[in-house]
This record gives structure tokens, C-alpha cells and sequence, in this order.
């Protein structure tokens, strides 16, 4: 076969733009420094980084897929499985867990009825297990998405189910 | 009052905008560098003021500028370590979130000064919301004529990129971020070369910490003099301290060095004290990677004096009394705290956060976890102890990166001072397990 097959996944318009405009950055001959921020322009438009999206990203940065793959599965935050519509990632180091965080993260995952690295069958939500996020004053602490939930209890970790469920 | 050098206007309304940034005296430096000065005349300042690296390594930040080649025709790049992953360290994030401009400010005098056209401020992904807060700090900046081509009329060109990272602690190590920076894993490159030769794209790089960046400001508007004039000895000026733990008001501290760590914790400006009810037990002092001491060591000296709050106080005694100021993470246990658990949540962090390279790193934190684990889970064994003093010591020394001592250390320290607590897991595993157990042997609570 001799046709060349589109990618399955591309960016869209707008995200296409922000992609020229990161590779565009570094300098000539270096674009690959744009791999994470595209991964991550990837994860905010799939919700997670599936195998096509980084032969796409793989494409637009004129390397060989395998050298994204590799990256993307060095660094956690990337979801290199499907996740639920919201990733709750708490942070489960020695500060955190010194203000009551083991006891409301237990509260957390019975409250959804699943254990860290789980999504509910819903696929509303999955919790995954992340090391200090740089917030330990303020722990316990989780993070979904790009905003960081701060000093929780049980009660606020039901207000925020009860919120993020709507 | 107490001198801010880097937080004096955090609590101004509005700071983290450009407009009211600037009526409080921002940019100055800037205008006062690229107008009156030339870039030796800045690298000097920042000599004479003494002031170090405030990643952790306490390198003096004059001398790694005045160690950065300058090849001819070849770029030098500045890049800014904001990766902050340090268990118990959050001051650059509290710092880039309120004052942004602080940084985007330093990071022009500094570029300056190193000769860097193109700068680049290394952001753990995690903080994307902290990346889209410079971002626009950049784009007012730049609106107004201090970033881009020909800053304020100079001749000087300067474009700054904010890059994030994809969650790994081992990038917030120079090299491994330099990796990162490059599209690459996060494996740290072997030291020397130094970044000041070889660092991004193979250029000479000079790699700073978001608060040694931010103090540069202060130092050209009031000289290097004026800032080797505060703090203590060869612990010039002032330091963040991320405060964490069983105290009464956790936060982010600017202090002057020289502060004695007693003050540091039971005053109300700062620690407030212990939680009510609770005593003192432990202090880590400089982030999860040094040595823990027990309450009566961090207070006090071997000769009785106060212990301060400087690099060298903080070392006094070597490892066998004394710890570190490090990143300046300080986490405080009162007597709830149960060591062994602590010590294991420790070892697990760092296991998980090994690139893998070096087989002592890779293994031996494997090995302290889970040793670790069957301590904390009633089915350590007598020898256990001594085995975990040995891998911890195989490991010290012999890896590429620190990070193998970064997890060394912490087990090797608490094993020394909390030995006790160690063996009553062994001998008493029942007890132990039960939850909310901490062992109440003989041991100084303050
Ligand atoms: N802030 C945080 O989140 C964390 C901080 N750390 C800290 O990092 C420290 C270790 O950092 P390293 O970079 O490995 O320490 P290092 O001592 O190798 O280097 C410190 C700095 O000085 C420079 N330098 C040293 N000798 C030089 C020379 N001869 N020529 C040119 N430059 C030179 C290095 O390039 C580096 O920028 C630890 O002490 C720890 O406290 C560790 C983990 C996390
Ligand atoms: C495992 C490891 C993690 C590190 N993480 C950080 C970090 O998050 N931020 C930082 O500024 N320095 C970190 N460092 C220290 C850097 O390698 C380097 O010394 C520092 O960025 C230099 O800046 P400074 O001289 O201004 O402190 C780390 C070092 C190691 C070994
Ligand atoms: S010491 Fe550990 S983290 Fe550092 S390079 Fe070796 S394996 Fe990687
Ligand atoms: S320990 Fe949880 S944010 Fe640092």
C-alpha cells in the first residue's frame, strides 16, 4: 500500500497555532525542546497521550516516534493510559501525611469507591498518587488539573466531589 | 522590622501586575544596569554581595558567573531552576504565584550581566497555572519595553521563554533539567563539565534557582555591599524558608541568616510556635534530602550556644550533630510524629524518583523502601537495621547525581538519632501497627 494515511489525531486550529509558536522558541536546529510543552498541548486537548497523538507530535517535530514515547513515559505527568473526565493526583509525601493526609485521602478514595491509579466506572473520575507538589505548608493537598486544592479535610474533599460531579 | 529583600511589597495589592510592580520601585534595576552599567560592573555586585545559591548547594552565585566561558561566537544561555520539587520546599512557587515580576525582573539583570540573549525559566508542569502567571508577567514586561529587541534603547536583545516540565524531581538536578530543557529524559550528565561550559545545546550555561535569580534586583539597586551587610559571616543576606509541619502557622519566611532557629520556631513573626498542647520532636531543616535532628540538636549547639538559621550553624557538628540549610524546607514534627513512618514515606519518594542510571541509586533506594516497609509494618527483623545503615552507606558517593545521598542521608540520620524508635518497631510490632502508635521512650521533647 502505497497511501499515506492521515493521522488520527491532530490538533485543532487554535492548538495548531500554539504549537507552531512553542516550536518556533527555541533555536534553529533545537525544536525538539518543544516536546514537552507539546505533550502537554496533546494532554490538554485529548485529556490524556495516546499512542496516535505522539506520532502526530512526532510528525510535527520531525523526529522519530520512539523518542516521544520514551519522554513521555519518563515524566509522570503524563497520561500515557485513557483516565476519567477529572484526575484527582494528591500528593502523599512526608509534610502532606504529617497534616492528616493519609486519613483524607482514605476518605477520598472510599468516597469514590476506588483505590489510587483506579477510575470509577463512571469515568468521571481517577485518582492518582503523586509525590510533593510544592504546596506542603498548605497540605494536604490534591491537584486537578491546573488547580491545586489546599488544607483538606473530609468536608472539603466532599464539597469538591460534590462540585466537580456536576 | 526585620529587612525584605525579596518580600517587602509581596502583600501590596495588585503586585503581581506590571503597573503597580513598577510604582513600587520595579524595574529600577533593570533601568540601572542596562543604562549605567556595563555586565562586568553587575557580575561584580553580585561577588561582593556574597549571596548563594539558594537551590540547596549554596554555591556563591558571583563566582559561578565569573566561571562561565565566554567563547567567541558561540551563545550563553541563563536558565532558572523553578522545577521546586524538594519535599518540604514551596518558596519559588510562593514567590513566582504573588511576585512575578520579581523574577522576570532578575532574570533581565542577570541575562545582561552573563551576556544571554535568549533566557529560559525551567517550571515543574504541575505548576501550569504559576506558567500562565509569567507568562503574562512577560508580555507586560515586554509591552513596556523591558523585554525584546533593544531593552530601553541599550543594544540589548533579550527573549525569555518559560518551559515546563513533565513531573520528575530528578529535572529540578541542573544537568538532568538541561536534558529536559533539550526534549530529552531527565538522566543527569556527568559533573565536570559544569553547565558554565557545557550546558544547553553543549553552550556555556549558567543554571540559578528562582530566589538566587530574584535577589539580583535588590543587589544592583543597593549594591553588593549593602547586601554582604545582612546576615552572618559567609551567610550573607536573607533566605525563604518553607515552614511545614506540627506548627502553629505554616507559610513561607523571608529571614535575615543569623536567625537563632529557636526564634525561627516559637516566635509569633514567624513559626509561632508548636501546635497547641504538642512538644517539639524533630526538625528536618533544609528539605526531605538532609539530615533530620532531634529537637534538643537543632536548638542547641554542642557548646550550649543557640543553633542560627546559616549554612555554616546549620552544619556545625557535621553528620553526627548537625544537618543543613539546603533548599531551606523546614519541617517540624512535634511528638505525634512517628520517625519510622516518616523515614519510609522518605525512602519511597526517592525510590520512585530515581532516573535509574546508576545501580546503586536504582537498587539500594528500592532496597531502603521496602526494608523500610517491613519496619513500618511489624515484620522488620534484628538485622534490618544494620542493613539499612550499609545500603545507605554503599549508596553515599557513589552515584552521578546526588540525588543516591539525597535518600542516604535521611535514613543514615534517622537511624542515628531515633535508633530506639527503630527497635521498638522490631521488637514491639504489635503495638506498633496499631494505628496511631508512636513510640514514647526515653527521648527530649522541648
Ligand atoms: N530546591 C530543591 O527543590 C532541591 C534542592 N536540592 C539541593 O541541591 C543540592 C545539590 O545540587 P548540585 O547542583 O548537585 O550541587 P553542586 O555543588 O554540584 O553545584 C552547585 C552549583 O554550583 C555550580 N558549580 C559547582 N562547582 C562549579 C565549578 N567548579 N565551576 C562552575 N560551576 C560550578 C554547579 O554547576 C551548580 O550550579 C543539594 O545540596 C540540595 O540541597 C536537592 C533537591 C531538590
Ligand atoms: C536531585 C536534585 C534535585 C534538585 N532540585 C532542585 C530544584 O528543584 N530547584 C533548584 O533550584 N535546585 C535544585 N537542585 C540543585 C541544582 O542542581 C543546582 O544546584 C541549582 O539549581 C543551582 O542554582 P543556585 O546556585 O542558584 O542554587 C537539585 C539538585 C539535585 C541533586
Ligand atoms: S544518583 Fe540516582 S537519580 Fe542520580 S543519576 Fe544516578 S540513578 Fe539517576
Ligand atoms: S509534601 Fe505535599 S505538597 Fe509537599
Amino acid at each position: 500500500m502505497t497511501t499515506e494515511t492521515k493521522p488520527t489525531i491532530q490538533f485543532t486550529p487554535d492548538r495548531l497555532e500554539k504549537a507552531k509558536e512553542i516550536i518556533a522558541r527555541y533555536p534553529e536546529g533545537r525544536q525538539k525542546s518543544a516536546l514537552l510543552p507539546l505533550l502537554h498541548l496533546l494532554q490538554e486537548q485529548e485529556g490524556w497521550t495516546p499512542a496516535e497523538g505522539m506520532d502526530y507530535v512526532a510528525g510535527l517535530l520531525q523526529i522519530e516516534p520512539i523518542e516521544v514515547y520514551e519522554v513521555a513515559t519518563f515524566y509522570t505527568m503524563f497520561h500515557i493510559n485513557p483516565v476519567g473526565k477529572h484526575v484527582i493526583e494528591y500528593c502523599r509525601t512526608g509534610p502532606c501525611c504529617l497534616m492528616g493526609g493519609e486519613e483524607v485521602y482514605a476518605h477520598l478514595r472510599q468516597r469514590l469507591g476506588i483505590e489510587a491509579g483506579q477510575t470509577t466506572v463512571d469515568g468521571q473520575f481517577t485518582i492518582k498518587e503523586v509525590e510533593c507538589l510544592a504546596a506542603c505548608g498548605m497540605g494536604p493537598v490534591f491537584q486537578v488539573r491546573e488547580k491545586y486544592y489546599t488544607n483538606l479535610t473530609n468536608e472539603r474533599v466532599d464539597e469538591i466531589i460534590d462540585e466537580l460531579s456536576k | 522590622m526585620a529587612i525584605k529583600v525579596l518580600t517587602e511589597h509581596i502583600n501590596v495589592p495588585g503586585i503581581e501586575t506590571f503597573d503597580v510592580y513598577r510604582k513600587q520601585g520595579g524595574y529600577t534595576a533593570v533601568e540601572k544596569a542596562l543604562k549605567t552599567m556595563t555586565p562586568d560592573e553587575v557580575v561584580e555586585e553580585v561577588k561582593k554581595s556574597g549571596v548563594r545559591g539558594r537551590g540547596g548547594a549554596g554555591f556563591p552565585m558571583g563566582m559561578k558567573w565569573s566561571f562561565l566561558a565566554k567563547p567567541e561566537g558561540v551563545p550563553r544561555y541563563l536558565v532558572c531552576n523553578a522545577d521546586e520539587s524538594e519535599p518540604g520546599t514551596f518558596k519559588d512557587h510562593y514567590l513566582m504565584k504573588t511576585i512575578p515580576h520579581l523574577l522576570i525582573e532578575g532574570m533581565i539583570v542577570s541575562s545582561f550581566a552573563l551576556g544571554a540573549n535568549k533566557s529560559f525559566i525551567y517550571v515543574r508542569g504541575e505548576l501550569m497555572y504559576v506558567i500562565h502567571i509569567l507568562e503574562k508577567a512577560i508580555a507586560e514586561a515586554k509591552a513596556a519595553g523591558f523585554l525584546g529587541k533593544n531593552i530601553l534603547g541599550s543594544g540589548y536583545d533579550l527573549e525569555l521563554v518559560v518551559q515546563p516540565g513533565g513531573g520528575a524531581y530528578i529535572c529540578g538536578e541542573e544537568t538532568a533539567l538541561l536534558e529536559s530543557l533539550e526534549g530529552k529524559r531527565g538522566n543527569p550528565r556527568n559533573k565536570p563539565p559544569f553547565p558554565a561550559v557545557k550546558g544547553l545545546y553543549q553552550c556555556p550555561t549558567v543554571v540559578n534557582n528562582v530566589e538566587s535569580i530574584a535577589t539580583t534586583s535588590w543587589i544592583v539597586n543597593h549594591g553588593g555591599d549593602a547586601y554582604a551587610a545582612i546576615g552572618i559571616g559567609r551567610s550573607t543576606g536573607t533566605k525563604l524558608i518553607s515552614a511545614s509541619g506540627h506548627i502553629n502557622k505554616p507559610g513561607v519566611y523571608e529571614i535575615e541568616l543569623g536567625l537563632p532557629v529557636e526564634d525561627f520556631i516559637y516566635a509569633d513573626e514567624w513559626c509561632g510556635g508548636i501546635r497547641p498542647g504538642h512538644k517539639l520532636k524533630a526538625v528536618v531543616a533544609g528539605g526531605s534530602s538532609v539530615p533530620i535532628l532531634p529537637a534538643n540538636l537543632i536548638l542547641k549547639l554542642g557548646n550550649g550556644d543557640k543553633r542560627l538559621m546559616s549554612y555554616e550553624s546549620l552544619s556545625e557538628g557535621g553528620f553526627q550533630t548537625g544537618t543543613m540549610l539546603g533548599s531551606g524546607g523546614f519541617i517540624v514534627f512535634d511528638e505525634t510524629a512517628c520517625i519510622v513512618r516518616n523515614t519510609w514515606n522518605f525512602s519511597r519518594f526517592y525510590h520512585h524518583e530515581s532516573c535509574g542510571q546508576c545501580s546503586p541509586c536504582r537498587e539500594g533506594t528500592g532496597w531502603m523502601e521496602k526494608v523500610l516497609h517491613r519496619i513500618e509494618y511489624g515484620h522488620g527483623n534484628q538485622h534490618d537495621i544494620d542493613l539499612l545503615v550499609d545500603v545507605a552507606r554503599r549508596i553515599e558517593g557513589n552515584t552521578i547525581c546526588p540525588l543516591g545521598d539525597a535518600a542516604a542521608w535521611p535514613v543514615a540520620s534517622a537511624i542515628r538519632h531515633f535508633r530506639d524508635e527503630f527497635e521498638w518497631h522490631i521488637t514491639n510490632p504489635h503495638e506498633a501497627t496499631q494505628p496511631g502508635a508512636v513510640f514514647k521512650g526515653d527521648m527530649a521533647l522541648v
